[in-house]
């Protein structure tokens, strides 16, 4: 019987490393629906734009896996857990009994109901295949339109103004990185994403992709249309918790884990960008995809799954990301504006920095 | 009005090596350099005091400190040191303050007497390879010794006064806390335990933080008596009422408000803030009988287990003060000669007053021995001593022990820029400013004081062998082992010491 | 057990050669002259000092036992090695500052000229038994020891 983990991403590795700090001879499986050994997947925007070659999107050495003797079972679905037998059934028809079993799937692109959006040229971009696609065509592109002007949004728009393709940003929210950004910051990225000669577009959003089977244009909410030849949808990401439900696991908007990360099934966990759990500041839960984080939650799994006790303190929302040549940092709730806090602001002419207390 | 008084020093910034690393900008209390908006340091001489830090912390060496070439037409009279003082007490009206001991050329005795060695008869002692005494005993030692012998072994019956047991004839000279800094005091006293010899707190008092060094340490009742009580007298090694010090001899002790915070306030026994000012004499001492009672008061208060020291400057009777002081009871007399130090003075007394302690302490040994007293006391001597020589010249002419002071502070970084009294030490030593005082590292600074006293005891230990003696007991007094050279007679007669090259008798 | 530079703050005189000299000891040259007159770009030091009025100490990287940076990283390129000290490896560092971020200590550095961290690494990439911060302190307000 070995330890599975559903998943080969930071959660993952969070998990195999505590696991091996305890527990060097139980044997562990990982199972990928992707090719790779894990990379680091926020560097798929680094990779479109030529910065990094595939070399070094390795997160970690080539002899990880053989190092913590973990067999690995790559580009194949997990499909079903049978929690009473304890095992993993596989696409292809393979079946694996766990001792423990963490899911650790992170997240699946958010794609709302936009019409049009099966058309060629409409593209995601969380994985790093969406990235080699991308490149694959990025040269043919006379321009386009990305949805969404959140982390994701703005870091595929820096890469493909790289690579000298013209953009456009459309956002429904009246400010860019509005989950993290207040009024003030979001402008100081705006002016140095404008500066880039990269169109921003706020307060809308598309309605229609139009044009036959290949994209030629979207059509906004107010009616305005843009010409493009390709639409990158990146409004958001959200768990990846189909495998969950299935198999009778609580889930919320992400699968509920308690502070030890297991769920109400015995002897399954879930880590990373899949679960919800507690909110260090504020009370109740929350769904946080964020690198370190999910990292921690795999090491708090991993330690809980091989019987020794660790608790996850709950996560604080943070962000560290370079854009259009201005670095951002933001950490806890940065982004609102609250009478009861107290601010402390100070702004030069390079910087704004602002610290809320409660 | 407008000041006439140009700078004393130049400093010299090497640009080829400076890096701006800005650490004269922050290691200068006196704010000399400074960063100007390029990022450059520039340097305003004005301020400098030649201590010498920034020159010593600067990574590149990048800095020199030189004199300032203030011309003034030759005059060997009206220099420019002279007409100096005047310009500053015209724009001030106020009396001149300085630190440290008397730096004006007067003559040095050490420099004119040279000491003897063994050639052919009574041979030379190598003290890597035999014992040398340098232990010595302080206090009044009897008339004469009554033994009883029984059964094998000797019983001392003759009831000994109390002793100072020193492992070297070194102690380390009074400096206050408060004009100095806690470092500097615990550093001075953990060297002197671990050499087995004494330290004293001068007019300060003894902080609550060095009691365990009481046993190594002499407290001082001084006529401003800061910080004596009960535990004081009973914990210390031995006491010593300071009538005087070769500094400024004839006035009293200055400590200015701004040196007296927390620390000071509890260890003197005196309100925060206050100026700690000790009155000339102490004013319940107008005689030497009065000496006598308080003396007796104090051997009282301590039932007579500890050696009472009286400390006086070295003036011109000397020799008969230290008369009456011996028959007044005293176990030890310091006499502190004009080249002593001090943490502020007026500038016209320490330069002017007093005379010089290798006088003084052949005068003093001199008188006593033909009263027939010399047995009554032990003699320290202070004021300058810059060298083991310098200690064991000393010894020769008569003293038991040495008080160091000046030479101790410049062990542990001094570089005798004479502004204690500013408070502002840049090493750390003369100041209360706990972000000065840190800068003395108290583990570094007792183990330069260890290394130095005890880097003496060995060259006295070489000098002593070379005489062909192998106990500093037999050099005590014994001035034929001296020779003078450049002194008039009468200098030679004082001292006892005759000219270099004449015959023993 | 694995030794580490702690500061004895009471004894820290604020003159900051401790950054000079780590700055030194990374450099091309090792010539502190050279190295911070000539040499482009200017060497960085990987340690502060923190002070406020007379109360100063030296902090760098604590290699402490769980380190958030190593969990942070995205790339992978801060990791602790088998001696236990935590290492950047710069050729796989993409300066996104998430270490910069997360560090309780403010350890990680930002090197503009690079667009990558600097961090300690307690000398070891010279090859220093004893880190230069150490042995060049003026005061011994450094030491490097088990704890």
């Amino acid at each position: 019987m070995s330890y599975v983990v559903i998943g080969n991403s930071v959660a993952s590795v969070g998990a195999i490393e505590a696991i091996r700090k305890v527990d060097k001879k139980t044997p562990i499986v990982v199972i990928s629906d992707e090719p790779y050994s894990v990379y680091s997947r926020p560097l798929i925007s680094e990779y479109l734009s030529g910065k990094v070659g595939e070399e070094m999107m390795n997160y970690r050495d080539s002899d990880f896996y053989e190092r913590n003797r973990v067999t690995t079972k790559f580009n194949v679905k997990a499909v079903s857990i049978n929690s009473r037998t304890k095992r993993v059934r596989l696409k292809n028809e393979e079946e694996i009994e766990y001792k423990k079993l963490l899911i650790a799937t992170g997240g699946i692109p958010f794609v709302p109901p936009i019409e049009g959006r099966d058309k060629d040229g409409v593209f995601t971009f969380t994985k790093l295949d969406d990235a080699k696609r991308l490149k694959a065509r990025v040269e043919s592109f006379n321009h386009l339109v990305v949805i969404g002007a959140g982390l994701i949004g703005l870091k595929v728009t820096e890469s493909l103004r790289q690579r000298g393709v013209p953009v456009t940003v459309v956002e429904l929210s009246n400010r860019v990185m509005s989950t993290v950004l207040d009024e003030e910051a979001g402008r100081i990225i705006r002016s140095a994403i404008e500066r880039e000669g990269v169109e921003v577009i706020t307060g809308l959003t598309v309605e229609e992709i139009t044009g036959k089977e290949k994209v030629t244009g979207v059509k906004l909410t107010n009616g305005n249309r843009i010409k493009c030849d390709a639409v990158v949808i990146a409004i958001g990401v959200i768990p990846n918790t189909s495998l969950a439900k299935d198999a009778g696991i609580r889930v919320n908007r992400g699968i509920i884990t308690d502070s030890t990360m297991k769920t109400n099934i015995p002897h399954v966990y879930a880590a990373g960008d899949v679960t919800e759990g507690p909110d260090y500041l504020s009370k109740g839960n929350r769904v946080f995809p964020i690198w370190p984080n999910a990292y921690i939650q795999g090491k708090i799994a991993g330690y809980n799954m091989a019987g020794v006790k660790r608790e996850f303190t709950g996560g604080i929302a943070m962000n560290s990301i370079e854009l259009f040549g201005v670095p951002v940092l933001t950490a806890g709730l940065s982004n609102v504006e609250d009478e009861n806090l107290e601010v402390l602001k100070k702004s030069e002419e390079s910087t704004y920095k602002k610290n809320g207390y409660t | 009005m407008k000041s006439y008084i140009l700078p004393e020093f130049k400093i010299k910034r090497d640009n080829e090596r400076c890096i701006e690393c800005q650490v004269c900008v922050r290691q200068c209390a006196f704010e000399v350099h400074k960063v100007s908006q390029d990022g450059s340091i520039y340097s305003e001489n004005d301020k400098c005091v030649a201590c010498e830090r920034c020159v010593t912390f600067c990574p590149t060496k990048a800095l020199t400190i030189e004199e300032y070439e203030h011309y003034i037409k030759d005059n060997a009279n009206w220099t420019a040191s002279v007409q100096r003082n005047i310009w500053k007490q015209a724009e001030t009206g106020g009396v001149l303050l300085t630190g440290m001991g008397n730096p004006k050329p007067y003559p040095i005795y050490w420099d004119h007497l040279l000491l003897n060695a063994s050639q052919v008869t009574n041979p030379s002692i190598d003290p890597l390879r035999e014992p040398m005494e340098l232990r010595t005993y302080l206090g009044s030692k009897p008339e004469s010794l009554e033994v009883e012998i029984s059964g094998g072994s000797v019983r001392l019956k003759t009831k000994v006064s109390p002793q100072l047991k020193l492992e070297v004839p070194i102690m380390f000279s009074a400096m206050s806390f408060g004009a100095i800094s806690y470092n500097a005091c615990e550093a001075l006293a953990r060297a002197a335990t671990e050499l087995g010899t004494y330290c004293n707190t001068g007019e300060g008092g003894l902080h609550e933080k060095l009691y365990k060094y009481a046993d190594h340490t002499i407290v001082q009742v001084a006529s401003g008596r800061f910080g004596v009580h009960k535990k004081y007298l009973e914990k210390a090694a031995a006491l010593e009422i300071k009538i005087g010090q070769g500094a400024k001899p004839g006035i009293g002790g200055h400590l200015p408000g701004e040196k007296v915070g927390e620390e000071v306030s509890r260890t003197r026994m005196i309100p925060v803030g206050s100026d700690a000012l000790s009155p000339a004499p102490h004013h319940d001492i107008y005689s030497i009988e009065d000496l006598s009672q308080l003396i007796y008061s104090l051997k009282e208060a301590t039932e007579y287990t500890k050696p009472v020291s009286v400390k006086i400057a070295a003036v011109h009777n000397v020799a008969a003060i230290s008369s009456g002081i011996a028959r007044a009871g005293a176990d030890i007399i310091a006499i502190d000669g004009f080249r002593g130090g001090t943490g502020a003075a007026p500038t016209v007394i320490r330069d002017n007053v007093g005379i010089p302690v290798e006088l003084a302490i052949a005068a003093v040994d001199s008188r006593l021995r033909e009263e027939g007293i010399r047995n009554r006391v032990s003699i320290v001597a202070a004021g300058g001593f810059r060298s083991s020589a310098d200690v064991i010249k000393a010894i020769a002419l008569g003293a038991d022990a040495v008080y160091i002071a000046t030479a101790a502070l410049v062990a542990m970084g001094c570089h005798v820029c004479q502004k204690c009294y500013t408070g502002k030490c840049n090493w750390g030593i003369a100041t209360q400013d706990p972000k000065l005082s840190k800068r003395l590292n108290p583990d570094i600074a007792a183990e330069r004081l260890y290394n130095l006293v005890a880097a003496w005891a060995h060259e006295i230990s070489e000098m002593l062998g070379g005489m062909g003696i192998n106990a500093i007991e037999s050099l005590k007094g014994n001035r034929l082992h001296l020779r003078a050279v450049g002194l008039t007679k009468e200098e030679m007669d004082v001292l006892g010491v005759k000219v270099a090259g004449a015959p023993l008798s | 057990m694995m030794k580490r530079v702690y500061a004895k703050e009471e004894v820290c005189i604020g003159c900051r050669l401790c950054e000079v000299y780590c700055a030194v000891e990374h450099s091309l040259s090792r010539d502190i002259i050279r190295a911070y007159k000539y040499e482009q770009p200017k060497p960085e030091p990987r340690v502060t000092v923190e002070e406020k009025e007379h109360i100063s100490f030296a902090l760098q990287c604590r290699h402490c036992d769980e380190p958030l940076c190593v969990e942070a990283c995205i790339t992978g390129a801060m990791m602790k090695d088998e001696s236990g000290r935590v290492i950047h490896r710069e050729e796989k560092c993409i300066g996104c500052w998430t270490c910069v971020l997360v560090c309780p200590y403010g350890a990680p550095r930002r090197d503009l000229s690079r667009g990558k961290v600097v961090k300690c690494d307690l000398c070891q990439s010279t090859g220093r038994e004893i880190p230069a911060c150490v042995e060049m302190c003026p005061n011994r307000a450094l030491v490097f020891e088990e704890r």
